[in-house]
């Protein structure tokens, strides 16, 4: 019964990372589908969102008011940044892409620490969301980790809803499917390039600025967010925001319960020295593991189209 | 054709006069740089092979660095300090991971190999800091530099660097000879056109395959070399950042040619040895110039100079 519980809870705050998880992915996912364009900096976006949570909460005092102007923000950079160096990078090889992102990368992540310092900021749990709610039996689970699964999940839904019934969202699946033919039609291909790569912005720093009350906000976090993010996106297959919501759940839920319940199922089958040591050398490569076993089975993830 | 192998030789000539000169000014840092630029070179020449011959875009490189120090670590806590058995273990350790990721990543193009091979790296990166035998995270020391021919020649500086300037020249010689032999050639045609290679008889995913493992044996080369320069191994050798400034030592030489990987990596550990003595916020301007150069002179410094200098290259 302890057992189940314990399964339950970890469930949950896989389901909870993994929506987080979600909301960057989708950005980029788009991004990539769209574009064919590889983006480093998109994890500085989540570190900025955050950054830019913790700054406006501490000015307005107000968690909500904090939150909106966050998002603005996140939104303003992602348009400035296209403006200034992605769009001249459209047309360019991979690679050329890959070192131009990630020297955006150093110079946010290093403006960030001349801004802020390296030294961890913590962000006020809203009144009216902290807390926690009775779950099943003596369980309970904190109010915010159920709000930020509902915020996130109303987000998927607020996505679909936009890719697949708008005009906007027809003409994103046009211009994933032939971007020329899209262009000859008549539509400002490049101002669509631009809305999109804001709007993957403003979701990776909304993922920031929810996370920022749970998590403390340092310099680090966008590294570790954009490597897993990419794992999402592989698994889920380059350009599907329905597999960046799948593989992103995925992941969530294998890294969270296979950090905690890896070292006590191996020990059903080995001494428990031995299966704490090896539990905890490879909970975090499960993740790792798991790309590489989808990917010999699809190579082009799991709702993937294939090249 | 013939410019690149003398332009190498140049530079490892020039090299080559760095401590009678740093004995001359009275400044031995200027050998310890020295041996980093090598040390880097060489694993910057290891790339070049995939990603400059190949277009293989890896992004989780450094992973071989760090086996290759971690064979150190290895090797030195059973009793084993020999440089050349260290060497050998490294390149052993990498042959195989290389082999196994390699199978996996090269079924894939374009985007997804930049991400597979990231996502390597990092499953490389979190093996090593989950190992608390050898310190996890925060990495271990090593209790002295390995020995040559069981004597400890490698702790005077001077012969340390000369040990490591060898490798890189005997790296280069063999990457030459390998680049203008008959699987350079089938590597580089791949690279142009996969369809074309297929039509003429060959499998591409088995020369990739080879010089994908090739590159990481002789990349864990140049950790065992790193390590045994800062005496001292962490899992932050095979940081993913780590696997960038490898590319963007390819970057700044020019890809694709053996001269310019050793160029860009004597200039980007220059470069970060320069402005990290002016600022802890060194990496901003880094990223500053490193983007400079992207967006305006794509073909590297190499590129810039021939550029400025029409005619100086036939």
């Amino acid at each position: 019964m302890r057992m189940a519980n314990l399964f339950l809870l970890q469930l949950l705050n896989g389901a909870q990372f993994g929506i987080l998880l979600f909301l960057v992915a989708a950005g980029l996912t788009l991004v990539f589908g769209i574009m064919d364009f590889i983006n480093l900096a998109h994890g500085v976006l989540y570190m900025l969102g955050a950054y830019l949570m913790a700054m406006f909460a501490l000015a307005t005092g107000s968690f909500w008011l904090g939150l909106l102007l966050a998002l603005g923000a996140t939104l303003a950079v992602g348009l400035v940044l296209e403006w200034a160096v992605f769009r001249r990078l459209y047309d360019r090889p991979h690679l050329d892409q890959v070192l131009a992102t990630f020297a955006l990368l150093l110079i946010l992540s290093e403006g960030v620490k001349i801004l802020w310092g390296s030294a961890p900021l913590n962000v006020a749990m809203p009144e009216l969301l902290s807390g926690s709610v009775p779950l099943a039996g003596p369980l309970r689970y904190p109010v915010y980790r159920i709000a930020i699964i509902a915020a996130g999940l109303a987000t998927a839904l607020g996505l679909w809803w936009l890719i697949t019934r708008t005009r906007a969202g027809m003409l994103l699946r046009a211009g994933a499917s032939n971007r020329p033919m899209v262009a000859a039609l008549g539509v400002d291909i490049s101002r669509l390039f631009m809305l999109v790569f804001a709007l993957g912005a403003m979701l990776a720093g909304f993922a920031g600025a929810l996370v920022s009350p749970v998590l403390s906000v340092d310099p680090g976090m966008g590294d570790q967010i954009l490597i897993l993010t990419f794992v999402v996106i592989v698994i889920g297959g380059v350009g599907s925001v329905k597999g960046a919501f799948a593989g992103a759940l995925l992941v969530g839920i294998v890294d969270t319960v296979g950090r905690i319940f890896g070292p006590i199922w191996l020990k059903l089958v080995m001494d428990p020295a031995a299966a704490a040591q090896a539990g905890r050398v490879l909970a975090p490569m499960l993740i790792y593991l798991l790309m590489a076993a989808v990917l010999s089975w699809r190579p082009n993830g799991l709702f993937g189209r294939p090249s | 054709m013939s410019a690149a192998p003398k332009a190498a030789i140049a530079l490892l000539v020039l090299m080559a006069l760095v401590p009678p000169l740093a004995a001359a000014i009275g400044d031995p840092f200027l050998t310890v740089i020295a041996t980093r630029m090598a040390v880097f070179a060489i694993a910057a020449l290891s790339l070049d092979l995939i990603l400059g011959y190949g277009a293989l875009v890896s992004f989780g490189h450094a992973a071989y660095l760090g086996l290759g120090a971690y064979a150190v670590a290895v090797c030195a806590r059973h009793g084993i300090t020999d440089l050349v058995v260290q060497m050998a273990a490294g390149a052993g350790a990498a042959a195989v991971f290389a082999a196994v990721s390699g199978a996996i990543s090269l079924r894939t193009r374009g985007i997804y190999f930049i991400m597979i091979t990231l996502a390597f790296g990092q499953m490389a990166y979190f093996f090593f800091v989950s190992l608390s035998a050898y310190g996890g995270d925060d990495g271990t020391s090593l209790a002295a530099r390995s020995t040559l021919l069981g004597r400890d020649w490698l702790e005077n500086d001077t012969a340390f660097f000369y040990v490591v300037l060898a490798c890189l020249a005997l790296a280069y010689g063999g990457l030459h000879r390998l680049v203008h032999a008959r699987f350079g050639r089938v590597l580089i045609g791949t690279r142009e056109s996969e369809l074309r290679m297929r039509a003429i008889g060959y499998r591409p995913f088995r020369y990739r395959l080879a010089a994908y493992v090739i590159s990481g044996m002789i990349c864990a080369v140049a950790g065992v070399l790193l390590a045994n320069q800062t005496e001292y191994v962490s899992p932050a050798y095979m940081a993913w950042t780590r696997s960038g400034e490898l590319i963007v030592m390819l970057l700044l030489g020019g890809i694709g040619t053996l001269a310019g990987a050793m160029a860009g990596a004597l200039v980007t550990v220059g470069l970060e040895e320069l402005l990290a003595g002016w600022s802890e916020h060194w990496r901003l301007g880094f990223g500053l110039i490193l983007l400079a150069v992207v967006l305006w002179s794509p073909a590297g410094l190499a590129g810039l100079v021939r550029r400025l200098l029409p005619g100086d290259r036939a």
